[in-house]
């Protein structure tokens, strides 16, 4: 079939007849890779999303044209979705084992009072 | 671009979810979470009709930016110059990468992505009404680059704020590319709009001929729209159609007259009492035509799509590892 198109390119095109089926098998659109970015030396990865590709060098060369098309990249990681080991959200209890956790923070210790009395008592 | 606000619904779809019954006591948990603003994420539990709803949303969505890309991809080789070309160009390919995010993030509801892409070329899942117009002159897709892009700008971004972690976070990176469309499409209407009596008469039969699509844009009329309080309870649709068109003429309209072109409905105007637009209703006969299939360039933009997987089987099928074991993607 061919279709008299605004675009020549599309013109030019020796088209399927109108009805046929076309269908992509499961499998052929890859498998996902999770794509992790660094902006400059010196800071974190971070996630920032998927690509389909056949195999890790495809995956980069993906992740290149759909993360690092603007603003500064240094570097680029991928993994195969199939590769990553996670908690599960249904578990997120895991993580609260007690309620206060005051005694991890810096914020929590308080000496300067305890000192200034010191030297005033000694002082005495 | 390119997500509308409306998404077709299939009727037998319809009644078949109506018989899920899903967990009342995770229903309201979920429900109490979202009420809190927090988002849900892939592997979290979620009500079927939630996971059904958002798959045919995003997925609507990532169609519309790759058909997007055929109206305005006809005009790259003759851009009028070397600035307009590199511009349309990058913008094409970011329509291109907004499509791959989509379809990732739909993905990760579990759908995979050729069935996507299956259902697209069947004609099963639908795309973006607008698409099946033509873009007649260099004016058409600076009409689009402007106006459709600054519509779906408000739906994106309205949208950026609903539940669903994965489409969120592709929101939030498309609107961020979307402001460089906007601004250069803004550029391009301005250059015809101040240009020669030729380019202003070009860029006005353009918008005369855009202006019924664009009012299509955001879906039918609330008075016609289906009953959508439970999509809104549940942040997949974050606003009505009706006051998506409401905000996108606010914004837009008065940018358009300060150029001295007109709106093809002479009925077009501000109620200062109510601060609502008020405009003939457009014709919504034309929409569900066109949406059904029957629009200017329906089989065309199929037909190309159908041409594009045929061709490229060869390149996916040399390259791919049909030992590897599927897994949907993560976030």
């Amino acid at each position: 079939m061919h279709i008299i198109s605004l675009d020549p390119r599309v013109s030019r095109l020796d088209l399927l007849d109108e009805g046929s089926e076309v269908t992509v098998p499961q499998q052929e659109g890859w498998h996902t890779y999770e794509v992790f970015h660094q902006k400059k030396t010196g800071t974190q990865h971070t996630h920032v999303g998927i690509v389909h590709a056949p195999n890790p060098e495809m995956a980069l060369v993906f992740a290149k044209e759909s993360f690092a098309r603007r603003g500064p990249t240094s570097n680029i990681w991928v993994v195969k979705s199939a590769d990553v080991t996670a908690t599960s959200y249904d578990d997120a209890d895991i993580f609260e084992t007690t309620p206060e956790k005051l005694y991890r923070e810096a914020s929590a210790y308080k000496l300067r009072e305890k000192i200034e009395k010191y030297k005033l008592d000694t002082h005495e | 671009m390119y997500g509308g606000g409306y998404v077709q619904e299939n009727e037998n779809e319809k009644k078949a979810t109506s018989a899920v019954q899903d967990d009342p006591i995770k229903l309201e948990a979920f429900e109490a979470k979202i009420s809190r603003g927090e988002k849900i994420e892939p592997r979290d539990w979620m009500p079927f009709d939630y996971r059904r709803q958002l798959i045919r949303m995003i997925e609507q969505h990532a169609h519309s930016e790759i058909m997007g890309a055929l109206p305005e991809g006809t005009w790259i080789t003759r851009a009028p110059n070397f600035k307009r070309k590199m511009a349309i160009m990058a913008k094409v390919q970011d329509e291109i990468g907004h499509g791959q995010m989509l379809y990732s993030a739909a993905e990760t509801l579990g759908k995979p992505r050729e069935e996507m892409i299956n259902d697209l070329l069947s004609g099963k899942s639908k795309y973006s009404n607008v698409f099946n117009y033509p873009a007649k002159t260099w004016a058409d897709v600076t009409v689009i680059g402007f106006l459709i892009d600054a519509a779906a700008i408000v739906n994106q971004v309205i949208n950026s704020k609903g539940s669903y972690g994965p489409y969120c976070r592709a929101l939030e990176r498309i609107c961020f590319e979307e402001a460089f469309h906007l601004k250069q499409g803004h550029d391009a209407f301005v250059a015809l709009a101040t240009g020669t009596k030729f380019q202003r008469e070009m860029l006005q039969e353009a918008l005369n001929r855009w202006w019924q699509p664009i009012m299509h844009f955001h879906g039918p009329s609330d008075k016609l729209s289906v009953h959508t309080e439970r999509l809104m309870r549940w942040k997949v649709k974050m606003a009505s159609n009706d006051d998506m068109r409401q905000q996108f003429l606010n914004t837009y309209v008065p940018k358009i007259w300060e150029l001295g072109l007109t709106i093809p409905d002479p009925n077009m105007h501000k109620n200062e009492e109510t601060k609502q637009w008020e405009f003939t209703e457009p014709d919504w006969d034309e929409f569900f035509r066109v949406i059904n299939g029957d629009g200017p360039c329906n089989k065309e933009r199929i037909a190309v799509r159908k041409w594009a997987e045929e061709h490229g089987r060869w390149v996916r099928e040399a390259l791919m590892n049909p030992a590897e074991k599927y897994s949907l993607p993560y976030a």
